[in-house]
């Protein structure tokens, strides 16, 4: 007991005086600190204060940004698409104010603030520079802009400022092509050059304005300002001017677009044209579309949940993002690889009955048409859109070697449009099920692969770039929205060089063998677009082909019948072709959401889209001796 | 002052005795607070309102001083561990259910009062550490090491994310005081020192564009003039142009015309050089040094080994609040978010210094009775 306590004791002492130690050792490096941040500010203090005092009083210069001016956008002929329209604005200057709450007070008295805008306002205070102006309220009317100026020498910190605000004034029209600049926010600060954008207040969110933000919103300039005791400027001193955006010229035909929008009316679906020899998209539309002017300056929340609750989600761009099984409009492509492979000839004839069941299996994979279409070839196969044929030879190709051919026409990979949320879809192979699905590949999914249902997914950006690729026998552009630049309005716009893509492959009778059918399959009186489109045909000639994707699956012995069911699990429509069929102009794809028959409801919209480029006096024609 | 043979007393020294409080200690923190007062009625523009509020907070914190310092030390060890779980979940609570205020997720809203737990854990944590190693000896052992690691790292990377640089710098430093004032051997802190080293290479590639050029403006502030570099060239401004006495009270034209940025908070000590130049800082760096060296003095004088640590690290805490700060205000350090100790404009920091301080005069009371 005693030594234990006198052992205790001892370990008591010991302890105490190794924290002595410790604290000895900690005071020393304290007072060498000290000491250090002393002798430190002697030398800025004692030893550079001439140099300080100096700065000092050249302190009375102050420099701000002047952000540039937004590039504008047109279409390929020069109509507006996205303009910066002058509007009066609030701004406050917190630094020139003592009692910011008050403030705001003061000021919801002469306009109307929400609890939204003064949350934004807080938000950006504390995101700001020094001496920045931070907007409170914008696009003010007259009438208040007059009431703050009466006003304003009891409001300290408060500027009414003209400002360029974006402006679009196509509307909804292009709202999927051109997207909307919006405020810059915590995250944008943090993508963005922050030196660059120190008197910017938006920057592209979405669509062409985000991908060619660079672009479109210069070179911010500055200017040395003197100010008075009250940080009030009384002079400017120099000014590094801003470089203002550059201008852009779209491919896109403001007539074209909207004659699609008109096609497609009133259905939900997207429509994209592309020149193939250019790969300049003409039109892409993605129905229905939402006014982007809101977004500007920040939605009210209740208009931005209408938009996100609608079930007809105008927010969504179909056209870029909307993943679909394509369908029967991937039969030329497997077609193709048939053929390439050997596997087949264009002559080799099968019966096509209504059914197809892979030997020793009892599932029968059904065609399109309970009858079957008796004897066809490969041509009439395309045509009548033979489901049976294309299960036969599907899986006499097997999905090793259709995968490649598919990857060959782009599937599976994003093409690279110049805007933003384009999506990939899916290029099923068996490496592909494995890594998603870890599960080996079935025969019977190579079937129904082959007429383009199962797990294949394709945007509607992707099949008008397979048209155009099939237009082009092989050679592959890179689609694009971007047709020239314009440094300034006194200058020239400069056209953007075509880019080539690894190109497709194959023998150019095994092209023509598939252009053939493609021209029969609307012009010829068994082909799937004879009766919409084929049969009334014009002047010129298309060769297309139709496509109906399933929405979801039937049981073998089920007949689909679209009376029966609910809208939302119609079939989609489809139909992708190119004119004039001879030397093509536009290759177009159409998707009409949950539309039913791919003939009876998309293909009249191509045939509308193509109408009016052949009525629009040949516009790409015309254009042809351009540069 | 304080009469050790306890014969004759003053009347003041018989209330100190009965408040349980150091009359020296006191005295410099009060001298402290009235400076501040003084340089925070110039750099809020002379504004009443405010000046009003912080005297409030200064009442506040000291109400909670009085009451800490008449806590035995006995109980506030016996709370230690469960004072360190209830701010460490506060924290979690935070990280899933806190509020966004200046862009990061720091409060956490009670309905009746909003607070930031990762202030609570500036104290938990040297508690903790305290109460976990003076029931080993010293000086600590591996696992032991281990433990304390684990007891550090997590309260501070929960910090970090949300984020607050500035805040978990300070906590894991009282963290790391206690362990070093426990006797941790020399070799350990070699160890680490090479081990942080050997990391800055690492977290170089791993940090993001902006956070480096963050570090890079330190190194040359000209380079981003009108960027991150502006506090720092402006602060050097103010306090080059001070002197060495100073542009007199009021009379910072740096601060005055609005030049230095947060001036009333982290970069007060920017107004105070330029005001009352080298000498007012040789006056408020020695205040300070006298504060710690007092807190040390208690701490070696403590009876027990819980009582030292604490006491300890709580006066070394303090002095790399006040390092921390300056060296940053004067472009020696990184910008990041720690205000003056006592003398920056806001109630968060100061009501924990002064239950920190409590504390330390909790410990120097019982040391008093022992003795007796």
């Amino acid at each position: 007991m005693l030594s234990d306590r006198q052992d205790d004791l001892h370990e008591e002492r010991r302890d105490q005086q190794r924290f002595f130690v410790r604290v000895l050792i900690a005071g020393l490096i304290l007072f060498l600190l000290v000491l250090t941040l002393g002798v430190r500010m002697f030398s800025l203090q004692v030893g550079a204060h001439a140099h300080f005092t100096t700065l000092s009083e050249n302190n009375r210069l102050r420099v701000e940004p002047i952000p540039p001016t937004r590039g504008l956008i047109f279409d390929r002929n020069g109509v507006l698409l996205a303009e910066n329209r002058p509007a009066y604005q609030l701004e406050v200057t917190v630094e020139q104010t003592d009692d910011l709450d008050g403030l705001l007070r003061e000021l919801s008295r002469l306009v109307e603030l929400t609890p939204a805008e003064i949350q934004r306002f807080r938000t950006s205070v504390r995101e700001r520079r020094p001496f920045q102006p931070v907007l409170l309220k914008a696009n003010l009317d007259d009438e208040t802009v007059a009431a703050i100026a009466v006003a304003r020498h009891e409001l300290p910190g408060v500027e009414i400022e003209a400002r360029l605000v974006r402006h679009y004034p196509q509307g909804a029209d292009f709202a999927h092509v051109v997207g909307y600049v919006g405020r810059i926010n915590a995250q944008d600060v943090q993508r963005l050059n922050t030196r660059n954008y120190a008197g910017s207040s938006h920057t592209g969110k979405t669509g062409v304005e985000r991908f060619y933000e660079d672009i479109l919103h210069g070179t911010t300039g500055h200017r040395q300002v003197e100010v008075n005791a009250q940080g009030r400027v009384i002079r400017e001193v120099a000014v590094v001017p801003p470089v203002p955006g550059q201008d852009l010229y779209l491919s896109i035909d403001v007539g074209m677009q909207r004659a699609a929008r008109d096609a497609l009316a009133p259905n939900d679906g997207a429509v994209v044209v592309m020149d193939p020899s250019t790969g300049e998209v003409l039109a892409l539309v993605s129905a229905p579309g939402f006014d982007p002017n809101p977004f500007v300056n920040g939605i009210s929340h209740r208009d931005f949940a209408t938009l996100q609750t609608d079930p007809h989600k105008p927010l969504f761009n179909r056209a870029l993002s909307g993943q679909y099984p394509p369908g029967s409009t991937i039969k030329p492509v497997v077609a193709l690889a048939g053929l390439e492979e050997g596997i087949t000839t264009a002559d080799q004839r099968m019966f096509a009955a209504g059914y197809y069941q892979l030997p020793g299996h009892s599932r029968r994979y059904r065609d399109w048409r309970r009858s079957g279409h008796g004897w066809v070839d490969m041509n009439r196969a395309i045509a009548v859109s033979a489901d049976v044929y294309f299960y036969d030879l599907g899986h006499r190709l097997g999905i090793d070697r259709m995968s490649p051919m598919f990857g060959a026409f782009g599937m599976g990979s994003r093409v690279g449009i110049d805007a933003t949320g384009e999506r990939p879809g899916i290029l099923p192979s068996r490496a592909w099920k494995r890594s998603a699905q870890n599960m080996a590949w079935f025969p019977g999914e190579t079937l129904i692969t082959a007429i383009g249902q199962g797990y294949m997914l394709t945007t509607p950006l992707q099949l008008a770039d397979i048209t155009s690729t099939l237009a082009n026998r092989g050679t592959r552009v890179q689609p694009r929205l971007l047709r020239a630049i314009r440094k300034s309005s006194d200058l020239a716009p400069v056209i953007q060089p075509v880019r080539f893509l690894e190109p497709v492959i194959a023998s150019e009778a095994h092209w023509e063998a598939i252009h053939q059918a493609l021209i029969d399959a609307v012009h010829a009186r068994h082909g799937t677009a004879w009766g919409s489109i084929g049969s009334t045909s014009p002047a010129y000639r298309i060769a297309g082909k139709t496509g109906t994707a399933q929405v979801f699956s039937l049981a073998d012995d089920e007949e689909y019948d679209a009376d029966a069911l609910d809208r939302r699990l119609w079939d989609h429509a489809l139909f992708i072709g190119y004119a004039p069929a001879e030397a093509p102009e536009i290759a177009v794809a159409v998707l009409v959401e949950h539309g039913g028959s791919g003939g009876r409801v998309a293909a009249p919209i191509a045939r509308k889209v193509m109408d009016f480029h052949m009525a629009s006096h040949g516009l790409l024609a015309r254009q042809e001796g351009k540069p | 002052m304080i009469s050790i043979t306890g014969r004759e007393l003053t009347t003041s020294q018989w209330l100190l005795r009965g408040l349980r409080l150091d009359g020296t200690l006191l005295l410099l923190i009060g001298v402290v607070l009235v400076l501040g007062l003084v340089v925070l009625f110039s750099a809020t523009g002379e504004d009443i309102d405010r000046l009003q509020r912080q005297i409030l907070r200064i009442g506040f914190g000291f109400a909670a001083l009085l009451a800490v310092a008449r806590i035995p030390i006995s109980t506030l060890r016996a709370w230690s561990p469960w004072i360190f779980l209830l701010s460490l979940g506060l924290l979690l609570a935070v990280a899933f259910a806190g509020d966004m205020g200046k862009g990061a997720r720091r409060w956490l809203d009670l309905g009746f009062i909003r607070f930031q737990p990762s202030e609570i854990m500036k104290l938990a944590m040297p508690l903790m550490l305290a109460w976990y190693l003076s029931l080993r000896t010293a000086p600590p052992r591996f696992i032991e090491l281990v433990v304390v690691s684990v007891l550090i790292v997590v309260p501070v990377v929960l910090i970090m994310r949300q984020p607050d640089l500035g805040t978990a710098l300070l906590v894991a430093a009282s963290g790391l005081l206690v362990v070093f004032l426990a006797g941790l051997g020399w070799r350990w802190f070699v160890g680490m020192g090479l081990l942080v080293a050997a990391a800055i290479p690492l977290f170089w590639a791993q940090m993001h564009d902006y956070q480096q050029q963050r570090v890079l403006t330190l190194l040359n502030p000209e380079s981003d003039p009108l960027g991150a570099g502006y506090h720092i060239i402006q602060s050097k401004i103010a306090l080059g142009s001070g002197g060495m006495y100073g542009k007199g009270w009021l009379n910072g034209t740096q601060s005055q015309l609005q030049f230095l940025p947060e001036r009333s908070t982290d970069f007060v000590f920017a107004v105070y050089a330029e005001e009352f130049g080298f000498v007012g800082i040789a006056v408020l760096l020695t205040l300070y040094f006298l504060i710690v060296a007092r807190g040390l003095w208690i701490a070696t004088l403590a009876q027990d080994r819980f009582s030292r640590l604490i006491a300890g690290s709580i006066s070394l805490t303090f002095a790399v609040y006040m390092v921390v700060n300056i060296g940053m205000v004067s472009g020696m350090l990184p910008v990041v978010g720690i205000p003056l100790p006592l003398v920056s404009y806001g109630g968060t920091s100061l009501v924990t210094l002064m239950v920190g301080f409590g504390i330390l005069m909790a410990v120097h009371s019982r040391q008093r009775l022992v003795n007796r």
